[in-house]
């Protein structure tokens, strides 16, 4: 079999497994997020929290709980960070800077995991374990809970309640991502991912050279950060390092943990309004976007068109040998259509076209599944817009899944979809302009405004991959990635809450004849459509002038 | 009264998420991770759990995981062994700083060696590095170095084309081979009429177009894409079996062995993609090298 042909089946086993475990992962996290039974140790931790389980909480409190969690999560970490040199590491750390620490501590909380310092030797065990992956686990919780309180807005109706914060985030964490964490970090283990708290120990090699080999406990980091979409390596080569991804089968599986959420959340949301065919129509507006972006990754790496890639023959520069070019090219659409970030080869080297998919792919706002949560209620203000936009054409007030979208819902819908265009244009102009920010690009030319364009994209979109080689540890990029980090993960989530309460008050509208169906095949073209064209609106000019400019010279 | 209340409220929630995010942090942070290790000591897991390390003699010489140089002090390949891929990780394969390359496809104009410094190197591109790479290894093992796009001499085969009007329109006024720089002769002697000169350390070529050429060296070259690239996280441990192949009697040679010899060890550490369609084909080098010394020592002469 050819490598290419290799790289096709391998595609459609991780799609079948998708689509065998969306149904049974979609209906069980419905059940874990419908109950009405708490489990005792959830019990135990709302009384030990102090929190009332029991209240219906309104959009408005239910969006203060997340902010004030996620606030509270910022500020711990960045002093966990600040202070990581004196928690007795097996070796010494050094003491992270306030900027890095800062643009950290914003980038685990946003479930970005943008890293600007190198994972083996900033960062101790006990940061990555106590700090970091606690993060991973809880900012995947909080994307699913902000998604489950958009559809009870749609489920429920002449109320203002949208569930309770506090309860949704725990049982996401222990009934759903837990387990599946402590199933995957054992099979990691047992594939050769090292799981130790050793001390880095120097060894002579084979020619009688030294060689300083790392311990950690990374297989249980590697679970939750695919399965939660977060994507921080524990080391520097991410998923490239064998430590992180040892073998071409935990490739597969990475790949799928990475998807396996988003890509169920659809059946989640149609069995929670009881509209399975709602669901699906969703899924497939993902599932087409997805293998579109994948057959282009996949041409354009196999093609290796370019002077370098001509050169060496093949587009293998930051690929393993063991995943060669067709399983890396399907790693990196899997990790910029979700926000996991993660990488297993690295994009700045890879062509100019695929390159541009890629960043194609997070400026789509990360909806094709998109993070966990993220993408589905991204998929879902499109969803909104396309209908709104169905509506204007033939003159009615729009309505979706039985609620009027009125000037109110739209209003909400359409600064969510500008928030992070808005974030990534002004902050990529503003870097341009800057020239000590300018010159942080490892690369020249329209490769280096690639770079920094790539830079704002996965930071405003969550994702957390990059470009590598632009230069980012600096303090005005730690600390306006930092920012933009924030704004692009917590202004849309206060919009998301704020349509799903107004939605919730609303009372049925029975659907007329003049309903547009919204399980049909017109509205996944339609919606497919929209989510196109408002991505090739926005960024066709500086998309121009970076990667495109580069690949068609 | 209202502005207690709120107040109140505010740090009723702040209260709560603290100690939520405490709670969490004990169970998700320390019991789970914990856990984990716990579990990865049951024989069979421990193993992998530590590192996957190879020992010989009762020495640890490193991870069957992690790749490592076989060269010596100077970056020269030792010939006895086979060779890993090129790394970008810190000097070579250092497991403290995994990274790649990360330079970009179109990565094809050099910064030149100061010629008042003694010993710069300049700033390569990717493409200089991919020809000096091609040129080094298929000179090693006998067979021809040359690829698309570089010269004889084994840098990237790139020209600076000055017009006389804007816009690179009207008569070319000058042509430089700007990665290549005296004593070396440049890789065509005129381009379209125009005689080819030699790059000047400091000079500026921003005004001229960059074109790179192609020349007539066959598209798929004899030395390997993997010989000649760094991999993704500067500690791949598996190169391809066409790179094994080639330093094949180079090796058996060194040792004094037949080349059948080396090829049924090379066969023995060869993986083909699991379950016939995951990956690519690779040889575990480190694997291979300790198995050569364990059957063939290598003795100096």
């Amino acid at each position: 079999m050819s490598s290419t042909w290799a790289g096709i089946v391998f595609l459609g086993t991780l799609i079948l497994a998708l689509v065998l475990v969306h149904k049974p992962l979609g209906d069980y996290m419905a059940r874990v997020l419908t109950g009405t039974r708490h489990l005792r140790v959830e019990k135990a931790v709302y009384k030990v929290g102090g929190v009332d389980a029991d209240a219906d909480q309104t959009w408005g409190r239910y969006l203060r709980s997340v902010l004030t969690f996620s606030a509270v999560g910022v500020l711990f970490l960045y002093v966990f960070l600040r202070l990581q040199q004196h928690f007795g590491h097996p070796y010494a750390v050094p003491q992270m800077s306030r900027s890095q620490s800062f643009n950290t501590a914003a980038s685990f909380v946003t479930n970005t995991n943008w890293q600007s310092y190198s994972g083996e030797n900033a960062l101790g065990y006990v940061a990555q374990m106590v700090g970091l992956a606690v993060q991973n686990f809880l900012s995947a919780a909080v994307g699913i809970a902000v998604a489950i309180a958009l559809v009870r807005g749609f489920a429920r109706s002449k109320t203002d309640r949208l569930g309770n914060f506090w309860v949704d985030l725990t049982r996401i964490c222990l009934r759903i991502l837990l387990p599946i964490s402590i199933v995957f970090a054992i099979i990691f283990v047992g594939a050769g991912m090292i799981e130790n708290l050793h001390h880095y120990a120097t060894i002579t090699t084979v020619t009688g050279g030294s060689q300083t080999l790392p311990g950690g406990p990374v297989a249980s980091q590697e679970a939750i950060k695919e399965l939660g979409t977060n994507g921080g390596g524990f080391f520097n080569a991410n998923s490239a390092h064998p430590w992180e991804n040892p073998t071409v089968w935990t490739n597969w599986l990475e790949i799928f943990l990475l998807l396996a959420i988003s890509f169920s959340l659809p059946r989640t949301f149609g069995t929670m309004i009881g509209d399975r065919r709602q669901g699906r129509a969703i899924v497939a507006v993902m599932a087409m976007l997805a293998i579109l972006s994948v057959g282009l990754q996949l041409g354009a790496q196999t093609a290796h068109h370019g002077t370098v890639p001509t050169a060496v023959g093949s587009a293998t520069e930051g690929t393993e040998a063991r995943f060669g070019v067709p399983d890396s090219a399907i790693f990196a659409t899997g990790t910029t259509l979700t926000s996991t970030g993660a990488v297993n080869s690295f994009h700045d080297s890879y062509t100019s076209l695929g390159g541009a998919v890629l960043l194609l792919n997070m400026m789509l706002g990360e909806v094709a599944p998109g993070g966990t949560g993220s993408g589905m209620y991204g998929i879902l203000i499109l969803a909104v817009i396309t209908v709104f936009v169905a509506g204007l054409m033939v003159g009615r007030t729009p309505e979706y899944l039985g609620k009027k979208l009125g000037g109110r819902e739209v209003k909400f819908a359409s600064l969510y979809l500008l928030t992070t265009p808005l974030l990534v244009l002004v902050g990529t102009a503003l870097a341009m302009a800057l020239p000590g920010e300018r010159a942080g690009m490892l690369n020249s030319g329209s490769h280096g405004l690639s770079e920094v364009l790539y830079a704002f994209t996965s930071a405003a979109n969550n994702n957390g991959s990059a470009f590598a080689g632009i230069s980012v540890n600096t303090v005005w990029y730690n600390t306006v990635l930092g920012v933009i980090m924030l704004l692009g993960r917590f202004l849309p989530i206060v919009f998301v809450l704020g349509l799903a309460g107004s939605l919730a008050r609303q009372k049925p509208v029975p659907a007329s004849e003049g309903t547009l169906p919204t399980h049909r095949l017109l509205f996944v073209g339609m919606l497919t459509g929209v989510t196109l064209i408002v991505v090739a609106l926005t960024y066709f000019p500086a998309l121009a002038l970076g990667p495109l400019a580069e690949g068609l010279h | 009264m209202t502005l207690m209340r709120t107040l109140l409220n505010s740090f009723r929630q702040l209260a709560a998420s603290l100690r939520m995010l405490l709670i969490f942090t004990v169970v998700l942070g320390v019991a789970y991770p914990l856990l984990i290790t716990a579990i990865a000591q049951v024989p069979g897991l421990k193993s992998r759990a530590d590192g996957s390390l190879i020992k010989v003699g009762g020495k640890v010489v490193g991870s069957k995981l992690i790749g490592q140089s076989f060269t010596d002090a100077n970056g020269a390949a030792l010939p006895q062994y086979f060779q890993s891929r090129p790394s970008a990780a810190g000097a070579g394969y250092d497991p403290t700083a995994s990274s790649a390359s990360n330079l970009g496809p179109e990565s094809i104009v050099d910064t030149l060696p100061d010629p008042s410094v003694k010993g710069d190197t300049g700033k390569q591109s990717l493409l200089t590095q991919v020809c000096g790479r091609s040129l080094t290894i298929g000179k090693l093992y006998g067979v021809d170095g040359s690829r698309p796009f570089c010269t004889p001499d084994g840098v990237g085969a790139v020209l600076a084309v000055f017009y006389a009007g804007p816009g690179y329109h009207g008569a070319i006024t000058r042509v430089v081979s700007i990665n290549q720089s005296s004593p070396a002769a440049p890789f065509i002697s005129t381009y379209k009429g125009v005689t080819v000169q030699l790059g000047k350390f400091g000079e500026d070529y921003a005004k001229g177009k960059v074109v790179p050429v192609r020349g007539n060296a066959p598209a798929h070259p004899a030395v390997p894409a993997d010989a000649v690239t760094a991999s993704g996280s500067g500690l791949d441990p598996e190169i391809s079996p066409a790179y094994a192949k080639l330093q094949e009697t180079s090796v058996a040679k060194t040792r004094g062995v037949t080349v059948s010899q080396v090829a049924a060890l090379v066969a023995k550490y060869e993986k083909g993609r699991d379950l016939g369609f995951m990956g690519e084909p690779r040889v575990n080098v480190l694997q291979l090298n300790v198995a050569l010394d364990k059957d063939y020592p290598f003795t100096k002469k």
